[in-house]
Formats: structure tokens, sequence, C-alpha cells
């Protein structure tokens, strides 16, 4: 890769401004073809039947009855997904959560499938199959889970990354550590500590549109599937070493998407909609409820965290530990040890030390949800911060200040920050009139700073020059967010030309090399950085077409703002070439102009940001109501601000949802009792006030733009940030997420109780 | 599965009574389409109420107001007479779900589904409010807190279809309020409720009065005893304490998904007094 990936300082002319998306007109008119709204000739209807257990072994299946009913068929079981992951436990586990092999372990978890004519069918047929369990106690809660006497999941896991080698099996997967100093000295420097315990509920992505495919399998032994994903490629990884296919011959279509905040970034129904269609020989067109997209797909971890952190009476910190334990589902994650990773990464310490336990449960498998594990941890840490610098006697915003983490601080878990935008963020919100802004009787105001690492990762694109002098971009990380629009301005700033000639489109598996899913906030940092390699690409070109046209060496032309310039003295009368009118001799100079790149996006730039929020509390009933909310994050460059902003409002909105109400409820039986959004509460439009934004722009010097991603860590101070509004509105500490009205008046009675003794 | 669009009452009860299996009435379909989607019902036989003469009419009689069983909510909103009457129904009828739904749901379907978390129902039960019932056997006339028996049930019996709600005429200061509470601003089902309906006397006295609560019971709970309370009084601090405490102490709830014992209790009351003082305004007591 001869692409220089360096930050080099330029000035912009479309990067920076904000032009209508290209997806815009088609989803606003319901044009748009979301996952549902792919249809094939003779295409089936496939239905999932999920344990109504929490943890049961299978003891057998009878599906004869299912398959005699007319207009089924193909029924299903884990024998129809013969295990082929060949030792890889991380694809077994997927196998596994995808259709039970021996054990149903948890709620909602797939033991047979049918496709048949149509629905109606399908359901009736669900309900001929006769499924003998073995029902076994069951434990949900991450505490209780690690408990000598808690139900063992999986009797094959002994707890890694202990010093000794364990002896008993355990739902501990594994310990991890980070940190370094000695926290020991630390607190004896101490002249104030404060510990605190902090739980938070599970919670769901929420994405509106639920998981939905078509897939067909054809005798000859290819494929293709349509998909609503983050990650078509990682997709087609997945689906085709589970299903025994070779990966180039299986085409997945990415569709639009109605959100995934890292819940599509893992495959659920896929495998099964594949195997039905192979086994029926017809295409099948799976759709989840929202009731399945609730027992069985998505959720963040529950968490259980204690904090410890000690400062001198200067503000100082002199050390900060945290023990973190965070529920998996019933398949091993690293779900704690991202949390430890994340804990203290706003601040510059010298003695640090974090453990994360990953603990199993009866619960969905954990997937990825908007910088996984880290909101959790923020809220533990930030809240203890706010209770420290109440100790002290300093505010809260200096106390940040006086500790945040700077360019060359050794980040809590390992590496040293370059640039970084945490003191930035900080300094913006103390300046900002919403610090100063007056309130109520019964409002509070509280803030908080969250981090996230990004991602960079695999990615290749293609740009294309049409004869007409349009250019169209194929990339292949999935839009989720305006990426299209961005990497089209990135197009048009690179090349020199107008973004409304640019049009680009997220290509399949079969029309590109392989991409890294749209995760870790890589889609616009990842892609623009090939998309400027692919347009430099093109440039050469089109400066040799250029030289051809006008018989002189490449060497002598340049490009600037779009167009061929012929350099030096003696092509002085030569006048310019633009991009239009060396594309219209393309097919005389040497055919179609085109840019290719293919690279891995190294050096995606840490990201920060600071909340403020107002929170109105009502102390006769716990009910809260958010009265101003301001995000303050880094962005690098905002290529596109108005979709950096909507990546800022959309992860503040999932994070007071999360803070205030959001939960997963779980009866004594096991059984999940709010798999819907009437009881699943995400925010309503009119439970958010407007969410003020802030951008900041400090470069990345390891993108050409600066740029680096966005999408995440507007979800990681929210919690906190909410946490010590409320905290600051009723003067009780609320040590347990989601903030919901009941435990808000009961820490209130509770208060109310220890005053009148 | 039949649909059937009767136009007439007649016809629609004789199709109910003589139906051989389970069957079922569509007003608005908010809650009947709900179930059906999610395979908690499977009706062989669906009677669409709506084309129904006179079952789509509001009218106002010497005695009060009669509003039709097929009446979406949105309409009760905008009917200048009935929302000056009783502020308190209409409000309630106005909180359910949104715009959208108001656009197709009826408060009898709101009775008739037998949710102990209905909106309209503890303020329809405060405003005294009455249920035409039709059937195979002719006509009567109920209270409407003798329809619902519990959760999901009615006490209706085979054939019988809610014709209309009889609202009495208003004496002179009188007022009606609701309030639920939700965690959420909207789209949301109450976690505890109140409705209240008082009559003052020209000496700013309270009358007579009808105090409810929803979501704390299996059905919604005509709590006597707070009327008791209020009546003789001016609604000062200690009678509205009072107020609460026996609204409080009435309630029979549980712990679930959407709020505790402890939590619904309290609510209870708080909601009671605030809605009392908001009825007592509009009854034009000071
Ligand atoms: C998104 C959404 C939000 C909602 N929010 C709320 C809310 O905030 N508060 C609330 O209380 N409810 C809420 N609901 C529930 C529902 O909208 C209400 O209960 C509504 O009033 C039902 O009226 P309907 O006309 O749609 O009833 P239908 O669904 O038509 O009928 C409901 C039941 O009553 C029976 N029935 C209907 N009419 C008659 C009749 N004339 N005689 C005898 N039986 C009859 C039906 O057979 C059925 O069993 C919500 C529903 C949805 C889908």
């Amino acid at each position: 890769m001869n692409f220089d990936p360096r930050y080099s300082g330029r000035s912009f002319t479309s990067v920076g401004t904000r032009p209508i998306r290209p997806d815009g007109v088609d989803k606003v008119t319901g044009r748009a073809r979301y996952g549902a709204d792919f249809n094939m000739a003779g295409q089936l209807v496939g239905r999932i039947l999920r344990s109504p257990h929490a943890h049961a072994i299978i003891r057998k299946i009878d599906t004869s009855k299912a398959e005699k009913l007319a207009g089924v068929k193909a029924v299903i079981t884990a024998k129809d997904l013969p295990d082929l992951t060949d030792g890889d436990a991380a694809m077994y586990d997927i196998l596994d959560n995808s259709m039970a092999r021996t054990k149903a372990l948890y709620d909602g978890h797939a033991v047979a499938a049918v496709a048949a004519i149509d629905a109606r069918t399908a359901r009736q047929a669900l309900k001929l199959i006769e499924v003998d369990y073995e029902v076994l106690p069951h434990v949900t809660d991450v505490d209780e889970a690690m408990k000598h006497s808690a139900p063992l999941i999986n009797d094959a896991i002994f707890t890694e990354g202990l010093e000794e080698k364990p002896v008993k099996p355990s739902n501990v997967t594994k310990r991890t550590q980070y940190g370094h100093g000695d926290v020991h000295q630390g607190f004896g420097e101490a002249d104030f500590v404060v510990e605190r315990s902090f739980k938070t509920e599970q919670t769901h992505q929420g994405y509106i549109e639920p998981h939905a495919c078509v897939a067909s399998v054809n005798p000859d032994g290819t494929a293709d599937l349509w998909v609503c994903t983050q990650g078509h490629f990682v997709y087609r990884q997945h689906c085709a070493q589970l299903l025994g296919l070779e990966a180039s011959k299986l085409r997945v279509t990415s569709s639009e998407i109605g959100g995934g905040f890292g819940g599509k970034t893992h495959v659920w129904a896929e495998p099964v909609a594949l195997a039905l269609s192979r086994k029926a020989g017809r295409p099948v067109k799976l759709v989840m409820t929202r009731d399945e997209v609730f027992r069985a797909s998505g959720p963040t971890s529950a968490t259980s965290i204690d904090v410890k952190i000690g400062a001198k009476k200067d503000g100082t910190i002199t050390a900060a530990e945290a023990t973190l334990r965070y529920s998996c589902g019933p398949y091993a994650g690293m779900w704690a040890e991202i949390g430890a990773m994340t804990a203290f990464a706003c601040y510059k310490l010298e003695n640090v030390k974090t453990v994360g336990y990953e603990v199993l449960v009866n619960r969905p498998k954990t997937a990825a949800y908007r910088a996984p594990s880290a909101p959790m941890a923020a809220f533990a840490v930030e809240s203890a911060v706010d209770e420290l610098a109440k100790e002290i006697g300093i505010d809260p915003v200096d106390f940040r200040i006086k500790n945040a983490a700077q360019e060359g601080t050794r980040a809590s878990y390992g590496p040293v920050y370059g640039p970084i935008g945490i003191g930035p963020t900080l300094e913006a919100v103390k300046n900002h009139p919403h610090m100063k802004a007056p309130l109520g009787t019964n409002q509070g105001r509280g803030m908080a700073c969250g981090f996230w690492f990004n991602f960079g990762g695999q990615t290749c694109t293609d740009l294309n020059i049409g004869m007409d002098g349009s250019v169209s971009l194929a990339v292949g990380t999935v839009d989720v967010g305006g990426s299209r629009a961005s990497l089209s301005l990135v197009a048009a700033e690179e090349l020199g030309i107008d973004y409304a000639h640019v049009k680009a489109i997220v290509a399949d598996t079969s029309s590109l090399g392989y991409n890294d899913m749209t995760d870790g906030s890589r889609g616009t940092f990842s892609s623009s950085m090939a998309t400027i390699s692919a347009a430099r690409n093109a440039i050469k070109i089109l400066r040799e077409r250029a030289a051809q046209m006008w018989d002189i060496s490449v060497d002598d032309v340049a490009w600037e703002k779009g167009h061929a310039v012929a350099k030096g003295e003696k092509h002085g009368n030569l006048g310019k070439l633009s991009l239009k009118e060396i594309a219209a001799e393309s097919g005389k100079t040497g055919g179609p102009i085109a840019g290719h790149s293919e690279l891995v996006a190294d050096g995606a730039g840490v990201s920060f940001a600071t909340h403020i929020c107002d929170i109105e509390v009502d102390p006769e009933t716990g009910s809260t109501r958010v009265l101003r909310y301001t995000v303050v994050q880094d962005a690098g460059k905002a290529v596109h601000p108005t979709y950096v902003e909507g990546q800022y409002q959309g992860g503040a909105a999932q994070g007071i949802g999360w803070a205030l109400n959001e939960e997963y409820i779980y009866g004594k039986d096991g059984r999940l009792q709010n798999p819907g959004f009437l009881d699943y509460r995400i925010p309503v439009c009119s439970d958010l006030p407007m969410i003020d934004t802030q951008i900041l722009e400090i470069p990345n010097p390891n993108h050409p733009y600066g740029v680096r991603g966005v999408g995440e860590t507007s979800i990681v101070p929210p919690l906190a940030a909410i946490a010590n509004a409320v905290s600051n509105a009723v003067g009780v500490r609320m040590s347990h997420i989601p903030m919901s009205p009941p435990r808000i008046l009961a820490a209130l009675e509770a208060e109310r109780e220890r005053f009148s003794r | 599965m039949r649909y059937i669009r009767p136009q007439s009452m007649e016809d629609a009860v004789g199709l109910l009574a003589g139906a051989a299996g389970p069957a079922a009435i569509l007003a608005g379909g908010s809650d009947l389409l709900v179930r059906m989607k999610g395979g908690f019902v499977e009706p062989e036989l669906i009677v669409d109420i709506k084309a129904i003469a006179g079952l789509s009419d509001i009218t106002e009689t010497a005695d009060g107001f009669r509003i039709g069983a097929a009446v979406p909510c949105a309409v009760l909103g905008e009917n200048a007479a009935l929302k000056k009457a009783w502020p308190g129904v209409v409000e309630a009828a106005k909180l359910i779900g949104s715009k959208q739904v108001q656009g197709r749901c009826t408060i009898v379907g709101n009775l008739c589904n037998a949710s102990p978390a209905a909106d309209s129902v503890p303020a329809l039960v405060a405003a005294g409010a009455k249920a035409v019932v039709a059937g195979p056997g002719g006509k009567r006339t109920i209270a409407v807190e003798s329809v619902p028996t519990g959760p999901g049930k009615t006490s209706l019996a085979k054939g019988e279809i809610i014709e209309a709600i009889l609202l009495d005429k208003r004496p002179p200061h009188a007022g009606d309020a609701y309030q639920r509470f939700i965690p959420r601003t909207e789209m949301d089902i109450a976690v505890v409720s109140a409705g209240v309906n008082l009559t003052v006397g020209d000496n700013g006295v309270v009358k007579a009065a009808r105090v409810a609560v929803g979501a704390a019971a299996p059905t919604v709970l005509l709590v006597e005893e707070a009327a008791q309370v209020l009546i003789g009084s001016k609604l000062d601090e200690a009678t509205l304490e009072r107020l609460a405490k026996i609204c409080s102490g009435a309630c029979r709830p549980i712990d679930d998904k959407r709020g505790t014992i402890e939590f619904r209790r309290k609510v209870a009351g708080v909601l009671a007094k605030r809605v009392a003082a908001i009825a007592y305004e509009r009854a034009g007591g000071k």
C-alpha cells in the first residue's frame, strides 16, 4: 500500500458541508428496501420454535406431526446444522445459539424451525412439534451466578486467568486484569477515599427493524442471502462456515438497516434460514417477531461493579480500582474485559487496577451494544468521581480537568495516548452556557465523561468514473448513519468535483473484497481512508489519460480542483482538462477509469466525550424528566456535521433510555416478562428534550483528514451524567440502573425514613 | 375465520348468540387485533359493530350524554359540550395510546377489554357512567363498574353487546379529573391511576364525590371511604392527606414488570390528591 494515511492539515471544499443523503428520499417515501422488503419467487415462510424454559436438557424432539401438515416444506432441528466448526469455540457458540444442540440455555433459545407455504401454516406447524424437556435449575442474576451454589450452565467451563488452575467448573469463564502502579500504596497516600458498589440491568439495542432475511440455497452449492446486517462479509463467513458452503459461492446482499447498534454484528436466524432453504429446496424468508428479537437477540450485559478511588486534598487522584462483573448470556464473552479496559481511560493515573469477571447466566447471548461494556463502567466510575469531588469539596468539572489524561499519558489499559480530546471536552463543558443556566426546585445538573477505543480494520472500496464524468463509489461497510453521504463528500473532495456527481452504494459480497463490519465506529473512518486512496489511484489514471490527450509526460500533469493541469513553462498554452472531459475520451485513451483500494485502516483515534444533563425529579412519585442535555465530543474532523450530530444525539437518547427505564425483567421462572416495546421502555419522542451538541475537532494524526470514529462514544457518559443529575436533584445517590420511578421513590423513602428516625 | 359487518344491532346480537365457536366483537380493534396477532385469541367469528346505525354518534339528551359504542376516543375530544361537562372522562379517553390509536379506539372497548389499567374506566366509574347492554334477552342498563369482573373478564353474557355509555347531565359546580402514572410521557400503560368526580356547593364545600383508583386491584376500585372524606370538606391539606392515605390503603396491588406494591400504593394516594384538587378547581371550588 503506497498510501500515506497521515494527517495533512489541508483545507476542505466539500468535507464539512451538509448535503442531503443519497438514501434520504427513498427512506422518507417508504421506497427503501429493508430486510423484510425483499421477496423471491416461490419463497416459503420460515419460523422458529423457541424454548419456554430458561435452562433445560432437550431429551427428544418429535417433528413427525409437523412434517405431515399440508403446506410444510421443511422442519429442522440441530441435526440439520451439523457441527462443522472444527474446534473453533466461538463459532461453536454461534452455532449452538442459532439452534440449541443438547440444552436450551435461555428462554427464547431456538430448538427447531419450519418452512411452510404461509405464516399460518408455519405457526400451526410449530405447535405440532413436540419437545421433551428436562427442566434444570437456572440463574439469571450476575451476582447470583457467581456464587458457588449457583446452577452450573456449562460444566466444561473452568475459569481462565486465575493464578491457580481451578479444579471445579464455574459460571465465571474468565478473569482479566488491567492497570499499572501500586494501588495499595496509592490509597495510602490519599486523604479521601470513596468506595461504592453499583448495578446495571440488561438492555437491548432496541433497533426498530427486527432481524429479517431471505435465504436461497441452490442445488449446485451456490446460495444467496439478502439480509439486514451491519456486516454482510462477516455474515457470509459465519454462514458459509456453519453451513459448509464455500464463502465465494454465498453471495450476501445487505439491505437498508433500521438500526443495529451492534446487535446486527452477529448471526442468529440467518444460518437457520439457509438450512431451511437447503432442506426445502426453495427460498425461505425469515423475519423475527419483536418478541423473538427481545428474547433471543441482542442484549448487552447486566453488571455489578465495585469502585474505589482515592485522592489528595488538592484533588489529585492517587489510586483507582474497580472490580467488574458482566453477564455474557450462556456463552463465554469478553465483556467485563472491555469494561475493565475502559473504566478509567479518561484519567491520568499513577496507580490503577481493574479486574473483570465474565459471568454465564441463563439469558440470551450478550451482543455488542454501541461502545459495548463502556457505559456501565463509566456509570460506576463517574458516579464515584462525583462523590469523591463532593467529599473533597472541589467542583466536579475542575476535579476531572485536574486528573484528565493528556497526550503522553499512559492509558489505564496500556497504550500511551497521542493527541486526545478529554481535556478539551471538559474545558468546553466548563465554559458552556448550559453549566451556568439556573435550576429550579427538584432539579439537578450532572455531568460525566466517556471514552471509546474506535476501530479501523479491513476495508476495500471501488471508485468508477462513468463516461459522463459522474462517479460511482462502491463500499463494503454497511451505512448505519449516513456514511454514503460522508463518503461521497470525501470522494468529491479528493477528486475536486461536486458532491452531486458522486453516488455511493454498499456493494454485495461478490462485488468487492472483504470488509470488516460496521462496528467500532469504523464505517466512515476506515471507508473514507479507502475512498481517499481509491480516488488518488483514479487521479493517477486521470493524469495519465490527460498526458496522453496532450501527448506530454505524465510527470508534467498535476491534478487541481477537479482538473488536469499541465505544469511547466513549455505547457503554458495547454489550458486545463476537466474530469468530465477526460472521462468522455476514456474509450479512446485506454478504457474505463477506476480507482481501487484495499487496506487495513490502522490508527483509529481514540474518542472522548463529556455530557451535561439537567433533570427534574417528582419527589412524590420518583418520576423524572430530562430538561436539558448537551453533548460535547471530539470528532477529529466532522465530514458531514449533521450526521455527526445525529450520532451524538442518538447515543445520548439511547443512554437516557438505559439510565431511566430500559431493562430486561425476568420472572422467578427465568422467563423474560417484557419482550416488547410496551414494557421495555425506550424513550418516545416526547420524553426527550432537543439534545444540544458541540463538535470539537482534534485531528487524528493517523487519517489524512484527521477523522475519528464518532458513532459509539456518545452512549458512554449518559448513565453517569443522569445518575449524577438525579443525585444532585434529590440528594440521594442512585446506584442501580435503570433509575426507574419505583427505584427512585424507594430510595427517597428510605432516605426520609433515615432522617425521621 | 369469518368477518361480518352487520347493519343492525339485532343482526349483531343474533350472529354472536348463534356462534358455535369463539366469537369477538370488533370496535376499534386496538386491543382485539393486538391479541389476535400475538396468538392469544383466535376467534372464528368477528362481528364489526362500526356500521350499526347510531353507534357512532354522541347525542346530548335531557338526561345527559349518550356515547355510542363505536365512537372513537378522538371524537370525544372534539365534542365541546361533552368536554365542558365531563373534562375528566374526556382527558382519560385522550390518554389512550397515541393520536393514531385514538382515531380507532373506543371507551367501550377499553371497558370490555377489562384491563385493570384501562385509562378511561376509573374516570367513567368516578363519573357514575352507565352502560346500555343489548342482548338476546333485550336491553338493560348497568353501572360501568359492574362490567369488568377481573383481568380480561366481563359480566356480559354470550350475545351481549354494549350499545352506548350514558353520562348524567351536570349540575352546576361539578368537575371531574383523571391522571395516571406512567414512566414515560405517552404510549404507556398506567402503573396506577385515579379519577375523582365532585360537586361543590355555593359555599365551596363538597356536596357529592366519587373516587376511583385504577391498576391497583384486579378491577378498578370505587373507594367509597375516600368519597366520604371529601364530602363536607373544602379540600384542605388535612383532607387531602387523609384521602391519599385511604386510597393507598384501599389498593390491593401486585408486584410486576410495571411497578411494585409499595410504589403503586404510595402513588395511588399522590394521584388521588392531585386529581381531587383539579376536580375541585374545575367545579369552581377554591
Ligand atoms: C399502541 C397502543 C397503545 C395503547 N395505549 C393504551 C393506553 O394508554 N391506555 C389504555 O387504557 N389502553 C391502551 N391501549 C389499549 C386499547 O387501545 C384500549 O383498551 C382501547 O380503548 C380499546 O378500544 P377498541 O375500540 O380498540 O377495542 P377493541 O379492540 O375493538 O375491543 C376490545 C375488547 O372489547 C370487546 N368489545 C369491543 N366493543 C364492545 C362492545 N360494544 N360490547 C362488548 N364488547 C366489546 C372486544 O371484543 C374486545 O374483547 C393501547 C393499545 C395500543 C395498540
